[in-house]
């Protein structure tokens, strides 16, 4: 059956504001495909209908009166759970945060509820949203919409299926190494990185906090773009958010390519045919649609990754100090003193990953190794950045696959760290760099399971991205509907 | 060239109890990740200056204004034990650090 | 045997006295109840973060001008790494290469007017951390079984000013001490009280031979709560120090704790991993690169520094340098000197009184007591006693109790009848009751024993509840025991 959320966020928008459905209804419909299929995904961790509900009829009787409706108005969303909710579990994917109700709002959702936007629950994620699967989450794998023996990638794995299931209108995920547009990409939904700093960080529990950006799963760029206009700009609470003036994106999304120099990321052997296939044929559309396509080196990539997989580890591993069974959250029992409390604690409260990570991160600021990896990882992000520099001089926005592949199975690559860990080579370089980019769907592999492409832009070139990305789109005009739906 | 890592010593630096079992297949993925890692010294960059911070900003502060702090049961709501309005742990071993 | 040299340095924490926290809003020192001066960032919540306060860095560098350091135009705050319970987020917020204030100095008068300039490797910012209550019948770590901890100290803006090994002795420590004290309370910027913990300080100690230049293996020494006990820390790790190296021991790098009851340092049990600290820019806070034209407004509006203030009080008014180190190094005196200057008192008898007789009333009445004494008071009470209308004791009895009351001078001498009698007639009466009642001491001033006489005038005095004019006592005195 075919619910009201299965549509976009701008076309329910128009229909709450002719009066057509109620945000009851909406919230109602996204409940019941909930119930209808994440026994199966595990896409959420806590549902929150109540608190839906009773915002949905608030906000019905709003609207009656013909107030001013924002364009998140009454749309179901839900958020990833390392966004904290003031008295809404948010568990971050971690047994250490089991219990844990944060005494405060994530700023983030601070402004979509201030908007009217209708929170139906948190999502799974890989622990502390450390991970390329969500298979790193304390509570059990999630699902692939497309397929339910694939993983949905990670680490904001449960928003994009959430979205693709059409369990939410859209969602919120973090994004460090990859966490949106990777698990977008898999899903066969649009995921967005805005440049760092534009969205706060306030209230989104660290990983790597000179690389974490909240992010955005929407239908369509457009809904991508609606949501971007509400989530920007500074916070006095995050010391790193750009002082930008508040704007629409979704003005000028239409303006085509037409003009655009687009440069494509040169690209080797690890990337899947099926996904260099389809990634070429999109260049091939575009420049039918008039872009002035060229190619684009970015010599330090490589570097990128050893680079990202320093710096995120450590800070990490700083960031993590702070789970240590005192103030909240998990505590071991049987410790003889305090130190002995928190090792216990952090030695049963997190999952290996979490583990591999903060020793990784530990290690490489100890005395005497902190200039050979930490100082020299830093250096490499600046020639990272100046990278970027040189290819934004000569083109608008870049283009490169994704992910290099498509979903793999639950399972596969989970015993091996180093091959999880290159699924992230193409995503990487625009968090050491703070650039936004954006994966939208591109195709399907053999299999049929769907690619994402990814735009990237210079520093605040957000309106490019969703330019370039909205034309592909409307061009492909593919069917994203998972087979998991044609039977509910 | 594979890397020695001094795993106990790592993990008291990060206040980690890990197993015998964790120990060893820390060991053995931490020198392959590092391996891979350690590939960023390769990268000619006497002369490149390191990037803390992704975009350039500087000197943000906030004004010595009192906001309101949060209700002493919210401060207290997840604390594993409390005593007498205090957050209670078992005794402190002190240490030179 | 040979001659062994003290080398010192101090690591000092001021806790700016603030309104808000340094990186939170929540009030500084506010709360009486613990844990309710909190809030998520304070506490180390998930997903909190840090923004600094505008006005500690303000201070900061004020202190660093000060200090005649310079005020570097690029400076990061870096994680200091480390577990501990009372730091809600097992890390510090401080700062590493690159602090705000480096390379400044601080002029120490010694005793004897000998200045002594004591180098300041720098001055950086962080902050405090949360308190711990040890739960043990006897209150003391050692056989506690828990331990409480509350929050609302975490988070406090800490100043940390390091100063070079150049200091020599626990006497010098002691000035050195003093002196930033002083300093800190002339700009205002903490309450800079030790004994409440709002000045900290940490001595880096180590002996040399004497005229060697490589210096010893040194020792930290910590938990010292006065000037005082700072000083008998230091002599005493002196000594223990030299003991070790005269028996051929070589000094173990380690911390010790002071401990004030046993008058000794003790060895605390350290880690090999204890001073891995981790160092790295603290991501979620932007560098400080403080425009040089603010930085310069900063340095024209520095207040009068104790050290010009203590040389200005003995040029211009004449004080004895002591009477001038005493008020310099009281902001409440120097305060109250300056205002009673400004009523045109007579700068050495105001200065005496507010040294002496008032400095005494609030001793007695600790910080928290009344203390209702103005220039105004002090103004009076000069003038009236050099217009010898009171004695100088009615004018400590008047002082006493404008102490508490607060009432003018005029008032309390009128009420208490303080006025000094100088009428020969009123005055002789009482001469001569206590001539009477004291023949013998009478007799031994007429057998040559001259120095009785300052017996006689104080009993007058006291027969006359202290109005007389003891210069017309005597005088009266003297006629009579003659004549």
């Amino acid at each position: 059956m075919t619910e009201l959320c299965d549509l976009t966020g701008a076309e329910l928008a128009a229909k709450l504001r002719a009066g057509e459905i109620t945000a009851v209804e909406l919230a109602e419909s996204s409940l019941r495909r909930l119930d209808a299929v994440d026994e199966r995904l595990n896409a959420f961790l806590t549902r929150t209908p109540q608190v839906a509900l009773e915002r949905a009829a608030e906000l019905d009787a709003y609207l009656s009166t013909g107030a001013p409706q924002s364009a998140v108005a009454g749309i179901p969303l839900a958020l990833k759970d390392v966004l904290t909710t003031n008295g809404i579990r948010t568990t971050a994917g971690s047994k250490m945060l089991e219990t844990y109700v944060p005494p405060y709002d994530c700023t983030a959702w601070t402004r979509l509820s201030g908007a009217g936007s209708v929170l139906i629950g948190k999502t799974n994620c890989d622990e502390f949203a450390m991970g390329s699967s969500n298979e790193n989450s304390a509570y059990g794998p999630v699902h692939n919409p497309w397929d339910l023996n694939a993983v949905p990638g990670g680490s904001s794995g449960g928003s994009a299926a959430a979205v693709a299931a059409g369990e939410v209108v859209w969602s919120l995920g973090t994004d460090t190494g990859g966490s949106v547009r990777q698990p977008a990409a898999l899903c066969g939904v649009v995921g967005l990185k805005p440049t760092y700093g534009l969205i706060s960080r306030y209230g989104l529990i660290a990983f790597a906090s000179s690389l974490d950006t909240v992010g955005t799963f929407t239908r369509s760029t457009r809904d991508a773009a609606t949501l971007l206009s509400v989530l920007a700009g500074q916070d006095h609470r995050d010391a790193t958010s750009l002082d930008t003036p508040v704007r629409d994106y979704t003005e000028g999304i239409d303006a085509g390519v037409a003009g655009m120099r687009v440069g494509v990321v040169g690209f080797g052997e690890g990337v899947q045919p099926d996904v260099a296939a389809s990634v070429r044929a999109a260049v091939e559309r575009l420049a039918a649609l008039g872009a002035d396509v060229g190619e684009v080196t970015l010599l330090h990539t490589d570097y990128g990754l050893s680079a990202y997989y320093l710096i995120a580890p450590s800070e990490a591993s700083s960031n993590l100090a702070r789970y240590d069974g005192v103030r909240f959250g998990y505590r071991a029992e049987g410790g003889t003193d305090v130190e002995d409390m928190m090792s216990r604690t952090r030695g049963a409260g997190f999952g290996p990953e979490v583990k591999r990570r903060i020793m990784l991160g530990t290690y490489s600021l100890s005395a005497g190794y902190y200039d050979a990896y930490y100082g020299q990882a830093q250096k490499v992000r600046t020639l990272i950045i100046r990278d970027y520099e040189t290819a934004f001089a000569g083109y608008d926005v870049l283009v490169s696959p994704t992910s290099p592949t498509t979903a793999f199975k639950i399972g596969e690559r989970s015993g091996d760290p180093m091959a999880m860990y290159l699924s992230d080579v193409f995503t990487i370089p625009a968090n050491l760099a703070g650039v936004p980019a954006i994966s939208i769907p591109s195709g399907f592999d053999s299999a049929g399971l769907p690619i994402g492409l990814q735009f990237t832009a210079p520093v605040l070139g957000e309106s490019t991205l969703f330019r370039a990305a909205h034309a592909l789109e409307t061009d492909l005009g593919l069917d994203l509907r998972p087979p998991l739906l044609a039977g509910v | 060239m594979p890397v020695e890592i001094d795993i106990d010593h790592v993990a008291k630096l990060a206040r980690l109890q890990l197993t015998v079992e964790e120990q060893a297949s820390l060991r053995t993925q931490l020198s392959l990740i590092l391996e891979h890692a350690a590939k960023v010294g390769e990268v000619a960059a006497q002369d490149v200056p390191p990037t803390a911070y992704a975009i350039p900003r500087s000197n943000v502060l906030r004004p010595d204004v009192p906001e309101p702090s949060i209700p002493h049961e919210a401060a207290m709501q997840n604390a594993p034990e409390a005593d007498q309005g205090r957050f209670k742990v078992v005794r402190i071993v002190e240490t030179g650090s | 045997m040979a001659e062994w040299e003290t080398v010192i340095g101090l690591e000092c924490h001021v806790e700016l006295s603030t309104q808000t926290k340094m990186f939170c809003g929540c009030r500084v020192g506010f709360g009486a109840q613990p844990n309710t001066d909190v809030c998520p960032v304070c506490l180390g919540h998930p997903g909190s973060l840090p923004v600094p306060n505008a006005e500690a860095i303000r201070r900061i560098v004020t202190i660093g001008l000060a200090l005649d350091c310079t005020i570097a135009p690029h400076s990061l705050f870096h994680r200091k790494n480390y577990f501990y319970p009372d730091m809600p987020k097992n890390f510090q917020i401080s700062q590493f290469d690159l602090p705000i204030c480096l390379g400044g100095h601080l002029d120490v008068e010694l005793p004897g007017g000998v200045t002594k300039r004591v180098g300041i490797t720098r001055v950086h910012m962080e902050e405090d951390t949360g308190k711990t209550t040890h739960g043990s019948a006897s209150g003391r770590i050692h056989d506690a079984d828990s331990a409480l901890i509350d929050y609302n100290r975490a988070g406090t803006p800490l100043v940390e000013c390091v100063s070079e090994p150049d200091i020599r002795s626990p006497e010098e420590a002691g000035a050195y001490i003093r002196e930033l004290r002083a300093t800190l309370e002339a700009l205002d910027v903490s309450d800079v009280r030790m004994e409440e913990g709002s000045l900290r300080c940490d001595a880096n100690v180590s002996l040399r031979p004497a005229g060697t230049e490589p210096l010893g293996t040194k020792v930290e020494i910590k938990n010292m709560n006065s000037i005082r006990s700072l000083e008998r820390a230091l002599t005493y790790e002196m000594a223990r120090q030299q003991k070790a190296l005269e028996n051929g021991e070589a000094i173990v790098q380690e911390t010790r704790h002071w401990d004030e009851d046993a008058g000794a340092t003790k060895s605390m049990r350290s880690k090999e991993e204890a001073f891995d600290y981790r160092y790295f820019p603290e991501p979620d806070i932007p560098p400080l690169d403080p425009d040089p034209a603010w930085v310069e407004d900063l340095r024209a509006a520095l207040p009068e520094l104790p050290r010009a203030r203590r040389e200005r009080y003995v040029r211009m008014f004449d004080l004895k340098p002591v009477v001038a180190d005493v008020l310099v190094g009281d902001r409440v005196s120097s305060a109250l000197f300056e205002e009673t200057l400004a009523l045109e008192a007579d700068p050495r008898l105001a200065a005496n009184w507010i040294t002496q007789d008032l400095a005494g009333l609030r001793n007695k009445a600790g910080a928290e007591g009344p203390n209702l004494v103005t220039a105004r008071h002090i103004a009076d009470l000069v003038a009236l006693v050099a217009a010898d209308t009171i004695s100088g004791q009615g004018a400590k009895q008047a002082l006493e109790d404008a102490f508490v009351t607060g009432d003018a001078i005029a008032g309390i001498v009128e009420r208490r009848g303080l006025t000094q009698v100088s009428d020969a007639g009123a005055l002789g009466a009482i001469v001569d009751r206590v001539l009477s009642e004291n023949s013998e001491v009478a007799e031994q001033f007429r057998g040559g024993k001259q120095e009785v006489i300052g017996f006689l005038v104080g009993q007058v005095m006291k027969g006359s509840g202290g109005s007389a004019n003891p210069k017309l006592a005597q005088e009266l005195l003297r006629e009579r025991l003659n004549g």
